[in-house]
């Protein structure tokens, strides 16, 4: 089908597009590797949060808090396609309208999956223990993700509804901070109030629950559905709204 | 031969602005249009219709007969279009987007076409290089190799010179008479009318939302036949003599000569005989004749001083 072939061509497009950007291979390699170490390391020695070992506790919180950070390059690639000349030279061929944004999509996963690799890697170096077989591991890349799929298609509207790639960097900020109030960091028992009820109900604590307790064979509960209807719901609504703003845009 | 462009009243407007108010033509295959217009005249903005990347408020267009609103697919099958501003990816080397643009045509032995291309626009040197780096000349080239891969039937080419230093603008007019001597129909718009009068086998001025004269260059010069005679005498007293005696046509004297006037009329010979009929029977010496056809420039501002005069 059109669509797949002409995506494939996008993505191969942004893959390369991506090795030329030191900023995002900064973004999806180094940066993560050091907080994976900082935090296993330096704040591991001091943070006591009930398990045997924090780096088996964090990683799952440190990929996630990584992924959002790293996803800024995909708000900044559709924002710089959407304002220059080449939009209209792809619209104006007989090829299927959102492939360029699929490509973009599929090159973010691609760069996020690297992260996630990479991140476990270091926490393996420093001490990261994990108890998954491998179909553990195949549950956890699914997981995983869907949750890139998510977080791009989110930084795909920022990327669309922004003026300049500046503030379309900027307009991701607030998923920086959202992976510090769940349970990546700390038990969420631990906090109180309104940080507790927000670090409860919110996604990113059921896809962190659901990927620590699989890494450390722990039982997943009811956080494996719930991880799973998160992420698929925030695909659908920014996929469409996605879809439904570059329309607009380019009307 | 037939139409392959055919344009009925199209009109467009942003907010309250109305850019084109019921613009017409026909373009036919195989040959080179070109849409003149000064600054925001709306020549872009006929162009991103007809390509399909806006939509007009009214009127009807076809490209190879598909609706440009109705089938947007199927014109863009047949068509290829050069915007004012170069549309290259500027992260990719030139060879890179030459077969960027080759795999989403679906062309075979991507590799080669581009090579081919990369020399025939003197892009060897620079293939390997990201178009980042590139001059304004060598980004617009690869712009335009970009849109010729696939031998697409139509091309647009907004504003192709604009920019260029005189040796790239002889190139890039040898290019489209070539294309078009291939078969391709070629849609160019321009400002500068010595372009359209030198490429185009038909011209439309835009001027204020609407087609104010079209036709072939020559068809255009007969519109608003004002032409005329220029006349050099031996002295300056037989000029005023002979400007006394034509009153009855517009006489203007010349401003770097004093020994010469120029006499407008209709172009045609019997006023031209008249002319010198007046001056014989007066017995003014002329010492040198010359017939002025007036230039696509005259037609121009004709054109636009009488609507603004309206
Ligand atoms: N997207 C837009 N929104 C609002 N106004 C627009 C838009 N595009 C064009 N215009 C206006 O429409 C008019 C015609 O613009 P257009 O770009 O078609 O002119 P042009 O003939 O191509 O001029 P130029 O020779 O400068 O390229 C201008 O007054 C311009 O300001
Ligand atoms: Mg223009």
């Amino acid at each position: 089908m059109r669509i797949i072939s002409d995506s494939y061509v996008m993505f191969k497009r942004s893959m390369k597009i991506s090795l030329r950007n030191p900023d995002a291979i900064a973004m999806a390699i180094i940066v993560p590797a050091f907080v994976m170490w900082l935090f296993g390391t330096v704040f591991g020695n001091i943070t006591d949060v009930g398990y045997d070992n924090y780096i088996n506790f964090i990683v799952p919180g440190i990929i996630l808090q990584a992924v959002c950070q790293a996803t800024t390059a995909a708000a900044i690639t559709v924002n710089n396609d959407i304002n220059k000349g080449i939009i209209d030279r792809f619209r104006s061929m007989p090829i299927s309208k959102s492939a360029v944004l699929i490509g973009h999509v599929l090159a973010s996963v691609a760069r996020n999956t690297l992260t996630a690799a990479i991140i476990i890697g270091v926490a393996f170096i420093i001490g990261f223990r994990p108890e998954a077989f491998v179909a553990d591991w195949l549950l956890i890349a699914a997981i995983l993700i869907l949750f890139m799929l998510a977080i791009t298609w989110l930084a795909v509207i920022c990327g669309l509804v922004a003026k300049t790639p500046e503030s379309a960097g900027s307009m991701m900020g607030p998923l920086f901070i959202l992976p510090f109030l769940s349970s990546g960091f700390a038990p969420t028992e631990t906090m109180t109030g309104a940080v507790r009820w927000f670090a409860e109900n919110q996604p990113m604590t059921p896809i962190i629950n659901s990927t620590r307790a699989l890494m450390l064979n722990t039982p997943t509960e009811n956080a494996l559905p719930l991880s799973l209807i998160w992420s698929v719901g925030i695909i659908i609504i920014a996929f469409a709204v996605a879809v439904q703003v570059y329309k607009r845009k380019l009307a | 031969m037939e139409n392959i462009i055919s344009v009925k009243s199209l009109e467009k407007s942003f907010k309250k602005h109305q850019v084109l108010k019921g613009v017409s033509f026909e373009i036919k295959k195989g040959s080179i249009f070109a849409l003149l217009g000064s600054n925001g005249a709306g020549k872009t903005t006929a162009v991103r219709i007809l390509s399909t990347l806006s939509k007009p408020d009214g009127g009807k267009a076809t490209i190879c007969g598909h609706d440009v609103v109705r089938h947007p697919h199927q014109v863009r099958e047949c068509i290829s279009l050069t915007g004012q501003y170069a549309a290259v990816d500027e992260v990719l080397t030139g060879r890179e987007n030459l077969k960027l643009i080759a795999s989403l045509k679906h062309l075979p032995n991507a590799t080669q076409k581009a090579d081919e291309m990369l020399k025939a626009f003197r892009l060897e040197d620079a293939a390997n290089k990201q178009a980042s780096t590139y001059s304004g000349g060598m980004r617009r080239r690869l712009d335009i190799a970009m849109s010729l891969m696939g031998n697409p039937q139509i091309i647009f080419l907004d504003e192709p010179t604009t920019g260029l230093d005189p040796q790239n603008r002889i190139a890039m007019w040898d290019m489209v008479k070539e294309l078009a001597e291939n078969g391709t129909t070629v849609f160019l718009t321009t400002q500068y009318l010595e372009e359209a009068e030198y490429l185009a086998d038909h011209i439309a001025i835009l001027h204020e939302g609407k087609i104010t004269a079209e036709g072939t260059p020559d068809d255009l010069k007969t519109l608003l036949p004002r032409g005329g005679v220029q006349l050099t005498f031996n002295r300056t007293a037989e000029a005023k003599a002979a400007a006394e005696l034509l009153n009855e046509y517009p006489v203007t004297f010349d401003q770097e000569n004093p020994k010469t006037i120029d006499v407008t009329t209709d172009g045609c010979a019997a006023q031209f005989a008249n002319v010198l009929t007046i001056l014989t029977n007066a017995n003014i010496n002329i010492s040198q004749f010359t017939q002025k056809q007036p230039t696509l420039e005259d037609v121009f501002l004709t054109i636009i001083g009488e609507k603004e005069a309206q």
